[in-house]
């Protein structure tokens, strides 16, 4: 049995995997930030994208020691999930999907935002596209592995 | 063990932006009180809302407040004891910010009970009685108003004003004020128009006693 058989084939992938963890890093502290230290109310949708987001640390953080490609499969699901609320609250906020099928009548309303950067860009927005971005450098994580 | 070395490195300057952006923030968010404490002034205070104290007190505690918040039924006989500890130099005005679900009908009751100067009684008995009709942190005005039906005052009345468009125009005013003031969660102080630095009781009998210090 020769080395390669013992550490993964290829370690191609662990640049590109290292700035995802980067990524979902600065997006878990960022997110962190607007509740905690700004007091910006937390809806539903925000805590249900959390959920998927904040494991990434963590898994992403044990998918690079020692490096095993395995972990993209698992942050892709996830970020799937979040994208996919993102999305929806992006909708929303957007008025596109009507208020009345909104998950959260009660307390506070996912359709208001508190922050807006640039004049455009709110929170789910912001979330929108980092989980994007996470998807994407998931996939080219992914693409370098087996190429 | 480089790539350990890179990943170590990245997450603690990482956590050295987070810390020092939490610094600054912080620091901004206090000098902006600052600067905004003369524009704060004309949003802080509203005619004829309930007052408690000397009305020529130099100090003024507005508090915004849920009848339904646990919070702001602990911190009540803290405010009594502030105002006991100064007597005649500090005043509490009180301000509607029902944010719990619910509370909106609550609050236009203390309102009809304070057009019958009932309002401190009404709330008296809201708070101490808060397991009675809030659950889960949502307010059962039913049972609020079953409540309330124990206090001498003209309960037709109660409920005929409870309606009164004046009423729902008195509770926006003091929401949109809350928003202006950036009033996301209940009870808030401001005392003579300054907020505290972070939420507690120590940090409110500070600003109090500053304040008492500075108009005295």
């Amino acid at each position: 049995m020769n080395r390669t058989d013992i550490i993964p084939a290829s370690q191609k992938g662990w640049p590109l995997l290292f700035t995802t963890w980067m990524v979902v890093t600065l997006a878990t502290l960022g997110s962190l930030f607007f509740s905690e230290i700004m007091d910006v109310p937390i809806c539903k949708l925000c805590w249900y994208q959390r959920i998927t987001m904040y494991p990434l640390v963590l898994i992403l953080a044990m998918g690079l020691f020692p490096y095993d490609p395995k972990a993209v499969r698992t942050a892709t699901l996830l970020t799937a999930v979040g994208w996919l609320i993102a999305l929806f609250h992006v909708l929303l906020v957007a008025g596109i999907i009507p208020k009345n099928v909104q998950p959260c009548v009660q307390g506070i309303p996912c359709s208001e935002t508190h922050i807006s950067l640039l004049g455009f860009l709110n929170v789910p927005l912001l979330s929108l596209l980092t989980f994007s971005l996470i998807g994407g450098l998931l996939y080219f994580t992914q693409r370098m592995e087996s190429s | 063990m480089k790539r350990k070395y890179l990943f170590v490195s990245s997450f603690a300057l990482i956590i050295l932006v987070f810390a020092v952006a939490t610094v600054l923030y912080q620091n901004q968010k206090t000098s902006a009180q600052g600067s905004n404490l003369s524009k704060n002034q004309s949003v802080l205070e509203r005619d004829g809302a309930p007052v408690k104290g000397p009305l020529d007190a130099r100090v003024t505690i507005v508090e915004f407040f849920d009848p339904a918040c646990g919070t702001c039924a602990n911190f009540y006989p803290l405010v009594k004891k502030l105002m006991d500890q100064y007597p005649g130099k500090v005043k509490v005005m009180m301000r509607y910010a029902p944010l719990h679900t619910g509370s909106d009908q609550v609050v236009k009751m203390l309102e009809a009970a304070h057009r019958q100067g009932k309002f401190w009684q009404s709330l008296e008995l809201l708070f101490s009685n808060q397991h009675r009709w809030v659950s889960n942190h949502v307010s059962q005005p039913m049972r609020a108003r079953a409540l309330l039906n124990g206090l001498a005052m003209d309960h037709d009345r109660l409920d005929t004003d409870m309606n009164l468009l004046e009423i729902s125009k008195v509770i926006r005013l003091d929401m949109e004020s809350g928003q202006a003031l950036n009033v996301r969660a209940t009870p808030e102080f401001f005392v003579n128009g300054r907020a505290m630095s972070s939420f507690g009781y120590k940090q409110l009998s500070q600003l109090v006693k500053d304040a008492v210090d500075e108009a005295y």
